[in-house]
């Protein structure tokens, strides 16, 4: 037995654009133990209920997450909307979808890219954000905004895609989708990324469900759970299965995560079809009362609302539990026993956003 | 065993431009649609105060008695709240994003 020494790691760290600290207690070159420790960049989100109404508040949540902002804003809406027992509009709900699904595409590719760094693949890194560039581009053009959608509101959506545009942008995407499957071949096929993936962080079926891993990473395990089988926002109109793989491998979580991309494609054209026309949004009035857990879907993984109101333009209660808080557990489970070389690209591979796990 | 994936890719970009601009020398291409900086017609404007009022951020703030609009730009997020409310149609956003400041100041119409 060799001698066991703690490194630090992070919260700045040039392979980790996020604030986390993990002690990583190694012998030789094996990581024997990591305690990750959080809380550096904690902004009170959650307390602004009391001093924004109910209605302003969507601004603060989109800003809960500057990657998933748009779904963030949806969560919290659709909370409200089920308190306040309001009726979508159904193209609003459409609308929502694609949006959602626009935002999963560039979440996704901005993961694969921070992969490759990670690897140190850096010209699969320029690639992957050079397409991402591209549905950014896309989200400018329908929402106004290109990381702060600002689109959606309680009572329904801000804007509306027209007919003409819908089509651009089903244009749009068919050349991205081409882009991403030279990408998605590299990130499947290529020997050296393999090496670096395969077999690394394994995470067992039963330890992800104990640990309570969500999203990409509990779906590479083996688990096809998505919150999208709710059936909230227009999923129970399309056509939609969980993906999953069953290897519990980094290179398992890069495959679900690579095979989204085609999906959420895949769902943005049904939406396109089958949306109906009519109203975005409806008027709304009074205050929410009564109290509502809300979940969806992110890039990352299943993200839980609690909302509460006692009748009055302040919500009472707010409190979010964001994917990656779900998915620390299972990574400090995936670190031990691993090499320490591996432990930026383990980190990388539950997508780590540890500004929304703050709030 | 698959070895240099990356080869398609990297031949077919070898004889491309690149896809970034050289900004600052080369001006942003603005999107139709895109919310950036808010602008007034101030000659339309009838200071009702509604936009100031309803302002995520109070970045606005409407001076009745003096018929004066003073906004912080530092303070707007470019949420096109005010723009939906307001009766009068005399606020839009621009596409561009205005230029970079050292001081938070008041800018007033
Ligand atoms: S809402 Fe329009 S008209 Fe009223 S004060 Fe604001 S800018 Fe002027
Ligand atoms: S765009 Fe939004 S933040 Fe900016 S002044 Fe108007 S209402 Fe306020």
């Amino acid at each position: 037995m060799g001698t066991r020494t703690i490194i630090p790691f992070g919260p700045q760290h040039p392979v980790l654009p996020e604030p986390i600290h993990i002690d990583l207690v190694v012998e030789d070159e094996k990581v024997v133990e990591a305690v990750p420790s959080i809380g550096f960049i904690h902004r009170g989100l959650e307390r602004l209920v009391e001093k924004k109404d109910y209605i302003e508040y969507v601004y603060v949540a989109e800003r809960i997450c500057g990657i998933c902002s748009f779904i963030h804003g949806q969560t919290y809406c659709q909370g409200v909307e089920e308190i306040m027992k309001i009726e979508v509009p159904t193209r609003a709900k459409y609308l929502r979808t694609i949006w959602g699904e626009l935002s999963r595409i560039h979440s996704h590719l901005l993961w694969l890219g921070l992969m490759a760094d990670a690897f140190g693949f850096e010209s699969l890194f320029m690639h992957s954000w050079r397409v991402r560039e591209q549905v950014l581009d896309l989200i400018e053009a329908t929402t106004g905004g290109r990381v702060i959608f600002g689109s959606c509101k309680v009572g329904g959506t801000r804007r509306d895609i027209p007919a003409e545009q819908m089509s651009w942008l089903l244009a749009q995407l068919e050349t991205v989708e081409k882009e991403m499957q030279l990408i998605v071949d590299v990130f499947m096929n290529d020997n050296s990324v393999k090496h670096r993936l395969c077999g690394v962080g394994v995470i067992s079926k039963e330890d992800a469900i104990s640990l309570g891993a969500v999203g990409p990473t509990l779906r590479g395990s083996g688990v096809a759970d998505d919150m999208r089988l709710l059936k909230y926002a227009a999923f129970g109109n399309l056509d939609f299965q969980p993906i999953s793989k069953t290897d519990g491998d980094s290179y398992s979580r890069c495959a679900v995560r690579c095979a989204e991309l085609f999906q959420s494609v895949d769902l943005i054209r049904q939406a396109a079809a089958k949306m109906p026309e009519g109203e975005i949004a409806v008027k709304v009035t009074g205050n929410p009362d009564g109290e509502f857990f809300s979940r969806v879907e992110q890039p990352r993984g299943e993200v839980v609302y609690y909302i509460k109101g006692n009748g009055t333009k302040n919500l009472t209660r707010f409190r979010a539990r964001t994917p990656t808080f779900a998915n620390v557990p299972p990574l400090v489970k995936m670190l031990a026993g691993c090499e320490l070389a591996d432990v930026p690209v383990l980190v990388l591979t539950i997508d780590p956003c540890i500004s929304c796990t703050e709030r | 065993m698959a070895f240099f994936q990356m080869k398609k890719m990297i031949l077919a970009w070898t004889f491309r431009t690149p896809v970034t601009t050289k900004y600052p020398f080369e001006p942003r291409k603005i999107c139709p649609g895109s919310r950036g900086r808010l602008d007034i017609k101030i000659s339309d404007c009838i200071f009702c105060t509604l936009c100031a009022k309803r302002c995520p951020t109070q970045a606005l703030n409407v001076d009745r008695t003096n018929k004066k609009w003073h906004i912080d730009r530092l303070r707007c997020i470019s949420c096109n709240c005010c723009v939906e409310v307001c009766p009068k149609k005399c606020l839009h956003l621009t596409g561009d994003h205005g230029i970079p400041t050292v001081t938070k100041d008041w800018e007033t119409f």
